[in-house]
């Protein structure tokens, strides 16, 4: 242990932060006062929640957003980097989440887009010697002439890293590369950083995966909530130290809840379901919610959550198992039917629950417009809409209150309300509520999280999918662990503790508890 | 916010494009449009003076001009007018002259070949061929729902389709008895004819349906339930689909409409001026591609597109006047299409922008 401590202390700084401040309007602290040093030959690992600010730190390192304050150093020398070109002289690779590439060139192409250094005539081919070089020497293979668009996820990535190496860079920066990857694409990749690591490049692995902490970072930083946690070893910590580091230990805010009825509201017998990229998302779930009780799903973004939330709704096709609303079943019926049986749906992407140019009112009705009271068949009485929107907008507080505004000047918090107002009113018997809070201001997420007990006070029955563990924990009565389109876990609670936290905690990043 | 300070007035991007800034994008552009069209009466050696004094004195100058100008305004009205509830849902409908043939293609037959009694005649004629354009906006809509083929091309491909249909049968089947060596039908006996008013060739039926349209598509569009399903599918096909909303419904219900209308259109023509179905350039006058820009210009807005209907009129008649005073080939008038729907996609920024004027004395006041 203390050789590795040794070793690690001994190596140069390649890259210190310094007091990195981010501020997003209206008043969003993404990045506080951030600091930290990346030793030259490591695997830096960046460990946190959803929207604890790593992406944002390293799009501020990638000359994507400039910081409020504070200074990066890169080998002892204060740099300012205002657009990825100047990241890339600078030898800064980054290989994003969502990848940058152009689907119908070749591997080639896209290796060499942009360089002013290449030859005239056929760059692509005449590059292709030293692409392959670079392909044997870090063991990413991938074919040169094969088109992007023909390539799996975990090809497109190893573009991406030849891509950077091609350009020199010595200093490479992953977000949560392995999100995408199947787990021995994952092994791949590590053995890709580990040669990397021989050659004296750097790398900073963005991750909220603590098993990957372990397995591959030399050292890591936890960021929470825009700030640093703390920088340290890997060897040093246990994974339940780290898991606590990442979701913080803040006294759990107690909310008063119904006596729980036993009536079950939503049933899901064995369900399963495929991902957008034809990759099973759900694997036999099982999982019921109750009268005026909240369940909570945790779960890192991208383990099913949202594929849950769609097979629910209709907006996703059910592959096996069963879904019943009370004593109806409701597997694969449309999604205005199951609707109109009594489901009120909050979907992540709030764009998917509105359309931005029309306005308030027309934003209310979307789920009214075609039934009495507001239409009788043809017509739609815009004029009993326009009361009904006024009374909407005071009675939710949706600001500024003029109705006849397009929904997309709205503010994020203020669109929010408007989804919720308009599923709200259907009387629903469940409501789906997908990240509900997410990139709103406290007094926004305080506003959210009261209509949703009110909901649950009137007797509706609430799954809550959330990132944030801190939100389950305020306003769940039992809570789930999704992981791999699995439920790993479950625990019901009057008072949530600092035990259940940890261990949920735990179980979001993999590991059985 | 985006703010580019000049010395009077400053410009900003505004939240939303206003009526205001949309008429005055729209009617910069038309204004530019003709300021370059003027070169081309250079290339014919006319003053460019003269030449849009022709021009107006041919739409606009006299009754006859304005009776002409209105006679074209009808099927750009009607046709426009489908084609703004299409675009309103993101239908990209582009073969309107297609479906305007196939009308007139169906009314032909009516008069002249179904031996119908001939008080049936004009109505069994604009039924059928309002069913035979819709059927052949139908077959791209079918495609585009079943097999996701995008209806921009599979339209436009069809336009020629229909175009030699037409050209078959006046050359074949349906060439007249007593046309010796000419390619058209026998004309139409005079139960098919549509009435005109006074002495002018301008069938009223035709013009009162185009304007009644105009005015229900309009309250189509912003009261009704289907016409807010429709907006919404147009403005946002994710949402629509997140609310359960039937896509292939709206897809096949507004090509249905448009392509019907546009047939509508097509048996006016053939019933109301030329009383017989002859070569395809002569029935339509390009009409389904003239009513693109038609909608674009009203910006899908039913009602405006009486406005912009009648504008369009006026630039076909008046470019009709080109040809017969001074010699100008009559495809002038394309160029002007072109340069208007150029200047109109251009401009159509601008309509995002305000420009906020201040007093000098405020500009000295606050330095700068």
């Amino acid at each position: 242990m203390l050789d590795a401590e040794n070793s690690w202390e001994q190596k140069p700084v390649e890259v210190a932060f310094r007091s990195i401040t981010k501020r997003f309007p209206p008043d969003i602290l993404a990045n506080d006062r951030v600091s930290f040093e990346v030793k030259k030959g490591t695997v830096h690992a960046l460990l946190g929640e959803n929207g604890a600010g790593k992406t944002t730190l390293m799009n501020i390192f990638y000359g994507l957003f400039s910081p409020d304050g504070g200074e990066i150093i890169i080998q002892g020398k204060p740099v300012k980097i205002s657009s990825p070109r100047e990241a890339i002289n600078l030898g800064i690779g980054m290989v994003h989440q969502h990848f940058k590439l152009i689907p119908t060139h070749t591997v080639a192409e896209n290796i060499i887009l942009g360089l002013m250094s290449t030859s005239f005539f056929f760059p692509a081919e005449k590059s292709e010697a030293e692409i392959r070089a670079l392909s044997e020497k870090y063991g990413l293979k991938v074919d040169p002439r094969a088109r992007v668009w023909q390539l799996s996820a975990g090809e497109k990535q190893k573009v991406e890293i030849l891509k950077a190496l091609y350009r020199k860079a010595s200093i490479l920066i992953l977000d949560e590369p392995t999100s995408v990857l199947t787990p021995q694409e994952a092994e791949e990749l590590f053995a890709t950083l580990r040669a990397m690591k021989e050659e004296g490049k750097t790398c900073i692995f963005i991750t909220h995966k603590l098993n990957e902490v372990k397995e591959i970072a030399d050292a890591v930083t936890v960021m929470r909530k825009g700030r640093v946690v703390s920088t340290i070893l890997p060897s040093q910590v246990s994974l339940e130290e780290l898991a606590r580091m990442t979701v913080g230990k803040e006294v759990v805010s107690v909310v008063p809840r119904k006596t729980l009825s036993n009536r079950i509201v939503l049933q899901l017998q064995d369900v399963s379901a495929m991902g957008d990229r034809d990759f099973p998302a759900l694997l036999n779930l099982s999982l019921s919610v109750r009268e005026g009780e909240i369940v909570g799903v945790a779960g890192i973004a991208g383990n099913g959550q949202k594929e849950l939330a769609e097979v629910i709704v209709g907006l996703r096709e059910v592959t096996g198992g069963r879904i019943f609303l009370e004593d109806k079943e409701i597997t694969n019926l449309l999604p205005r039917d199951i609707a109109s049986l009594g489901v009120a749906y909050i979907p992540e992407e709030r764009n998917l629950g509105l359309v931005g140019e029309m306005s308030v009112a027309e934003n209310l009705l979307l789920r009214g417009y075609y039934q009495p009271p507001f239409s009788q068949g043809f017509w739609v009485d815009w004029e009993k809409a326009e009361a009904y929107s006024e009374k909407l907008i005071s009675h939710y507080q949706i600001n500024p209150p003029l109705s006849d505004i397009p929904v997309r000047l709205l503010s994020g918090g203020n669109r929010q309300r408007v989804i919720i107002a308009r599923e709200l009113e259907q009387k629903p018997k469940l409501v789906v509520a997908s990240n509900p809070t997410a990139g709103l201001d406290v007094s926004g997420v305080e506003a959210i999280h009261k209509l949703l007990i009110q909901a649950q006070e009137k007797g509706a029955g609430i799954l809550l999918i959330s990132g944030d563990l801190d939100e389950l924990l305020k306003l769940s009565n039992r809570i789930v662990i999704m992981f791999k389109g699995e439920i790993v876990g479950e625990k019901e609670k009057e008072h949530w503790t600092e035990e259940d936290r940890r261990e949920i905690g735990l179980g979001m990043g993999g590991v059985k508890g | 916010m985006d703010r580019k300070k000049l010395t009077q007035f400053h410009v900003e991007l505004s939240l939303q494009p206003t009526l205001s800034s949309t008429v005055f994008s729209s009617l910069l552009a038309i204004i530019l449009a003709f300021a370059c069209g003027g070169v081309i009466f250079l290339f014919y050696h006319i003053s460019p003076g003269v030449g849009y004094q022709t021009f107006f004195r041919g739409s606009l100058g006299s009754w006859y001009a304005f009776s002409e100008t209105l006679k074209r305004t009808i099927p750009l009205l009607l046709v426009g007018e489908g084609l703004s509830l299409a675009f309103r849902a993101q239908v990209l409908n582009i073969g309107a002259e297609g479906q305007i043939l196939l009308g007139a293609v169906a009314a032909t037959w009516v008069a002249l070949f179904s031996g119908l009694p001939s008080f049936l005649l004009l109505p069994a004629m604009f039924i059928l061929g309002f069913l035979a354009g819709a059927g052949w906006a139908l077959i791209p809509a079918i495609f585009k729902t079943r097999f996701a083929v995008n209806e921009v091309l599979s339209t436009l491909m069809l336009n020629y389709v229909a175009f030699n249909l037409v050209l078959y049968l006046i050359a074949g089947p349906w060439k007249g008895k007593g046309v010796r060596g000419f390619t058209y039908t026998d004309t139409f006996p005079e139960a098919a004819w549509l009435k005109t008013m006074g002495i002018t060739r301008v069938p009223y039926f035709t013009l009162l349906v185009g304007i009644a349209l105009a005015i229900g598509g309009y309250f189509f569009l912003k009261k009704s339930a289907l016409g807010f399903e429709l907006r919404i599918v147009g403005s946002s096909p994710e949402t629509a689909r997140f609310l359960g909303i039937n896509e292939e419904k709206i897809i096949l219900f507004t090509m249905f409409l448009s392509g019907g209308l546009s047939g509508f259109a097509g048996v006016g023509e053939v019933a109301g001026i030329h009383h017989l179905l002859r070569h395809p350039d002569h029935i339509s006058l390009g009409y389904g591609y003239t009513a693109i820009i038609v909608a674009w210009l009203a910006r899908a807005n039913p009602l405006a597109v009486i406005l912009t209907s009648f504008l369009f009129g006026a630039l076909l008649s008046g470019g009709d006047a080109l040809r017969v005073s001074l010699g100008i080939p009559f495809q002038v008038v394309s160029v002007f299409n072109g340069l208007i729907l150029f200047f109109l996609i251009s401009t159509e920024h601008l309509s995002r922008y305000r420009i906020i004027w201040r007093d000098k004395k405020e500009v000295e006041k606050n330095g700068s």
